[in-house]
């Protein structure tokens, strides 16, 4: 984690890394709804500077639980005039993009209108954002795969939003929030699914989102550190929802990425699944499988904030558990708790494990030659 | 001192709702009878899933452990257990009244007293207290605690609001001063949906996400920094799934050195306070199928201290005699049915032969 990085302007010296690596969590950010503008209705600009967008939450900026530092972001990832980290292809490019020698790098945007209490609000900021990946991003850096950004709780907006974009060479997946109103596994969500397998897209869950329950089953927590934690809790959820409401069965050729929720915690609850789901399966007749086979099949998980455990030889002993081929590497560029890929992994690998995880791994599941 | 097993995890079924009656003051029992309560069975164990009573514990009426002579039969006997702890896991927990919630915690501790613990020597419980309200909860605490036969104090992982939250801490003081530790059970009164982002479809996905539920109040009691409010307090998870903890203690470490400032109060590392402080029982234990696995899986735990021996009695987690995972080496084995358990419960230490 970067948490005593200085303010300091321009460019740094970063560890060169030799191999080339895919980053699977990469965050652009506009400068506020201004920047899609170009891409969005009159009305809903109208909308945005009257309403604003608002979502299931107390403020009308800003998270519930305020960040760790200024936009949740490394201190030195702002541009010398101000405008925040993430907002400027060059000066990502400069700081890790080029140093990180990041061939494959996918976008996430987060902020854009997922989740927003406002459905049709919700889905003309997605659509503008998806505008938006391609004019400023993808177009002018081809190491660079953009999101959908999906209207998740109105399904099908969503999947007008995938049609619209299925079969384009620079989308590589759909973007959904671990924190939805329901468990991303009931029906409800299932058109999202079918068009994205229509459309060959991976799903990519990203943590956090607006569901507007407590993000513990024991009520709301005090602190942010307890929300950072309790977003593996949630993603353990979310694979647990989509894995026992049959999501793998009926759409055997999904691929669903678990981003920025950790993964060491997925062997144990491959064990737990299928120890439950032995006894209790009368209950759930149309999986086939053991619930650890469609992980198996289906789910794979991005490193960052990679569980640090001490001895660190213990994160191999996991990976063997989980399978190295579901591993992807990601550096959450640029917010505050990056991984560095040449520190953030210390631990015995052999060279094919080694570029499973920093590059074959992502380049397999998004289809990326 | 014993080495008999000692059994940390049983649950004593209340078979109907006026079983609890004879117990109930005179103006809670006539409210019951008169509004015509209905049973209040928990949907955390619906009473007939194949979870809630194993098939071969079930007797006539398809139940399960409604007996201190059924329970010794098919609980003690087979292991040789010498000690048995009972944590009551009926629905009443879930009332909103908090004088109704507590009339039937009452209730509960004298029934367990009387039909359990007055019946079987081995027999020991958990004080069930109301979860809406700390200073009703220590009411129960200062009544039952004068009884020696209460080891525990017991809670349900998921209520009302985080447990580490300070309107708790009233309970864990009162705890801490009769040397009972604060037993965490897998449950809820379902104020709040299983999952961050709602309610699940099955009571697979509800059970599941039980372990979740757990990581997520170690998560408070550590941030809140309860464990350094009582110092001499220990917590003890009940049907965890225990293998959960390594991945969580990853986690939880690393962030802490990020954001350590916001909690400033646990000063030591997370995890070092989790093995010096909380213990699990071992029933269900979520592991893998190898023996090398679960060496290694007990090695990321950090401490053999921590886990203690428990059948979940009547749950079915286990089939036949296993009811300590078969892979488990000699050595830990034994820590986990003796001498964990003694360490854990001062009262044990005190009135086990």
């Amino acid at each position: 984690m970067n948490v005593d990085v200085l303010n300091r302007s321009g460019a740094q010296p970063v560890a060169q890394s030799k191999l080339a690596i895919a980053d699977c969590d990469i965050h652009p950010r506009t400068l506020g709804y201004k920047t899609l503008y170009p891409w969005m209705e009159k009305r809903w600009q109208d909308h945005l500077e009257t309403f604003g967008a608002t979502y299931r939450q107390p403020w009308e900026q800003g998270p519930a639980y305020p960040k760790a530092q200024p936009n949740a972001c490394r201190r030195d990832a702002w541009l010398t005039d101000g405008r925040p980290p993430g907002s400027d292809l060059a000066f990502m490019a400069e700081q890790h993009l080029n140093p990180n020698n990041v061939t494959l790098g996918i976008l996430n945007p987060l902020g854009s209108g997922q989740g927003a209490q406002n459905p049709d609000l919700s889905n003309a900021i997605c659509r503008a954002t998806n505008d938006w990946e391609v004019a400023a991003w993808t177009s002018k850096d081809r190491r660079l795969k953009a999101s959908v950004v999906v209207p998740y709780e109105d399904p099908q907006a969503a999947v007008k939003e995938i049609e619209r974009w299925a079969g384009h060479p620079d989308f590589a997946q759909v973007l959904m929030l671990t924190r939805t109103a329901e468990p991303l596994g009931q029906r409800r969500y299932w058109p999202i699914y079918e068009a994205a397998q229509a459309a060959n897209l991976v799903v990519g869950i990203h943590a956090f989102g607006y569901g507007g329950y407590p993000i513990t089953a024991g009520g709301w927590p005090s602190f942010y550190i307890e929300e950072m934690v309790g977003h593996a809790q949630c993603s353990q959820s979310v694979v647990t929802s989509l894995v026992l409401e049959g999501v793998f069965e009926r759409f055997p050729s999904l691929k669903v990425v678990l981003i920025e929720g950790g993964v060491a915690w997925a062997a144990a609850l491959a064990w737990r699944l299928d120890a439950q789901w032995k006894k209790l399966k009368q209950e759930l007749p149309t999986l086939k499988h053991l619930p650890s086979e469609y992980m198996r099949r289906n789910v794979w998980f991005t490193t960052q904030p990679i569980e640090e455990p001490d001895p660190r030889s213990q994160l191999a002993e996991t990976f063997d558990w989980i399978g190295w081929d579901r591993i992807l590497f990601a550096t959450d560029y640029p917010h505050w708790d990056f991984d560095d890929p040449a520190h953030a992994l210390p631990i015995r690998m052999t060279e094919p494990q080694r570029r499973a995880v920093f590059l074959d791994n992502a380049k397999t599941v998004y289809g990326v030659v | 001192m014993t080495s008999a097993p000692i059994d940390c995890d049983l649950h004593p079924t209340v078979p109907r709702l006026s079983a609890l009656f004879p117990y109930l003051d005179e103006m809670w029992r006539e409210t019951a009878i008169r509004r015509g309560f209905d049973e209040m069975n928990t949907i955390s164990y619906p009473a007939n899933t194949p979870l809630t009573v194993r098939n071969d514990w079930r007797d006539a009426k398809g139940q399960g452990a409604t007996t201190p002579q059924q329970l010794a039969a098919q609980a003690l006997a087979p292991f040789g257990t010498g000690t048995a702890i009972l944590n009551c896991l009926y629905g009443t927990s879930a009332l909103f009244s908090d004088d109704l919630q507590a009339a039937f915690c009452r209730a509960l501790n004298d029934w367990v007293a009387h039909e359990w613990l007055d019946r079987d020597a081995r027999l020991r419980a958990s004080i069930v207290v109301p979860l809406t309200n700390a200073e009703l909860a220590v009411d129960e605490i200062e009544r039952r605690a004068k009884d020696s036969r209460f080891v525990q104090v017991l809670m349900l992982v998921s209520g009302e609001v985080p447990l580490g939250r300070r309107q708790n801490w009233p309970i864990y003081a009162a705890a801490e001063r009769h040397h009972l530790p604060i037993g965490v059970h897998a449950g809820s009164t379902y104020r709040h949906p299983t999952t961050g982002m709602g309610w699940p479809t099955s009571f697979t996905e509800d059970y599941v996400n039980q372990s979740v539920a757990f990581q997520s109040q170690l998560s408070s009691l550590l941030a809140e920094g309860v464990f350094a409010k009582f110092p001499s307090l220990t917590v003890v998870l009940m049907e965890s799934g225990v293998s959960w903890l390594p991945a969580y203690l990853w986690r939880f470490s690393k962030f802490w050195h990020g954001l350590r400032s916001e909690i400033p109060w646990v000063s030591d590392p997370p995890a070092s306070i989790v093995r010096e402080r909380v213990r699990l029982t071992m029933q269900p234990f979520d592991g893998p199928s190898d023996a090398a696995g679960i060496d290694r899986l007990i090695n990321q735990i950090g401490s053999d201290d921590m886990l203690l021996f428990a059948t979940d009695y009547p749950h079915w987690q286990f089939d036949g005699d296993q009811a300590i995972p078969p892979l488990v080496s000699a050595g830990l084995r034994h820590k986990m049915m003796v001498e964990n358990p003694l360490r854990t419960y001062a009262r044990l230490r005190e009135t086990v032969p």
